[in-house]
């Protein structure tokens, strides 16, 4: 379903990036690191107006003509972001949702592993296979 | 219960042994590397905790998040009292703190109190630096069960 899954740590650096076609892998980067901006932005207007934005899952960022990129904070300020084809109009939003919920269980299965160091670049080979599946569509 | 048991018994066999080896290094009452565990410790279980709850409106929130789930989850009660100068500085207090409780509560065992609590400041410490506030924390036991915990946050 995602063409790219990247983690970005808190102070805005790559933690993990994974992409379906990996010969697009630098044009991805580039997309994720566009995005960053857009999460920024997000996260300074939702300390001014605190209504509904308090919601971790930020919703889409911005789309292009042939993807669409959505965005997840964690409280402790790890950014996920998921880039999904444009032409792919039967996803609807509860099911980016549930693919950021995975996300974010997985990473905190990283986290609480005692050999992760927090920050280091993220090896682990459970949190590859959740990453596979949720790119494959099978949630 | 009985993983209530088991961290006690856990966290007690902890100390010993940072004691006993920081005893053997010729560094007496040299708590760091307790206070260590429980910073990685509380850095780690802040991320569990945190992932279903809304985003933090404000610093304040944020250490009444420690004073209730993160207490609740690991010493299965909240703290009892929390106060704040609105400056950076709040004292949490806690009247039965689970690791002191089972001593016995006169002033005997006073001296050996800070070994009790280091554990726990380093875990607050975590806690609180993995939601990106920077802060030192400090402990004072004054009457034997009860704890009083310190958190001065460092602005830049």
């Amino acid at each position: 379903m995602a063409v790219c899954i990247a983690v970005i740590g808190k102070e805005n650096s790559p933690k993990y990036v994974a992409c379906l076609h990996s010969e697009n892998e630098l044009q991805f980067h580039y997309k994720v690191h566009t995005a960053l901006d857009v999460v920024e932005e997000k996260l300074s207007l939702a300390g001014k107006s605190n209504c509904d934005v308090r919601e971790l899952y930020l919703g889409l960022l911005h789309s292009t003509e042939e993807h669409k990129i959505f965005g997840y904070v964690t409280n402790t300020k790890i950014k996920f972001i998921v880039i999904v084809e444009a032409a792919n109009t039967t996803l609807r939003d509860n099911e980016v949702r549930t693919m950021f919920r995975r996300l974010h269980a997985a990473y905190t299965d990283v986290v609480c592993n005692p050999f992760y160091i927090p920050g280091d670049h993220i090896v682990s080979k459970k949190f590859e296979n959740v990453v596979k599946s949720i790119m494959s569509g099978n949630s | 219960m009985a993983d209530e048991a088991l961290y006690e018994f856990l966290h007690s066999e902890l100390v010993g042994y940072v004691t006993e080896k920081s005893a053997k290094e010729n560094k007496k009452d040299d708590l760091s590397a307790l206070e260590y565990m429980g910073f990685s410790s509380g850095y780690r279980i802040i991320e569990r905790l945190t992932k279903e709850r809304p985003r933090f409106n404000d610093e304040l929130d944020t250490v009444k998040f420690i004073c209730t789930d993160l207490w609740s989850t690991i010493y299965k009660k909240q703290i009892d009292n929390l106060r704040t100068n609105h400056q950076g500085v709040y004292v949490l207090h806690d009247c039965a703190f689970r690791f002191l409780s089972k001593l016995s509560s006169g002033r005997q065992y006073l001296e050996s109190a800070p070994k009790y609590v280091a554990f726990t400041c380093g875990l607050i410490r975590g806690a609180l630096a993995n939601l990106g506030i920077k802060c030192l924390v400090t402990a004072e036991v004054q009457n034997m069960p009860g704890c009083k915990f310190h958190i001065q946050v460092q602005r830049s």
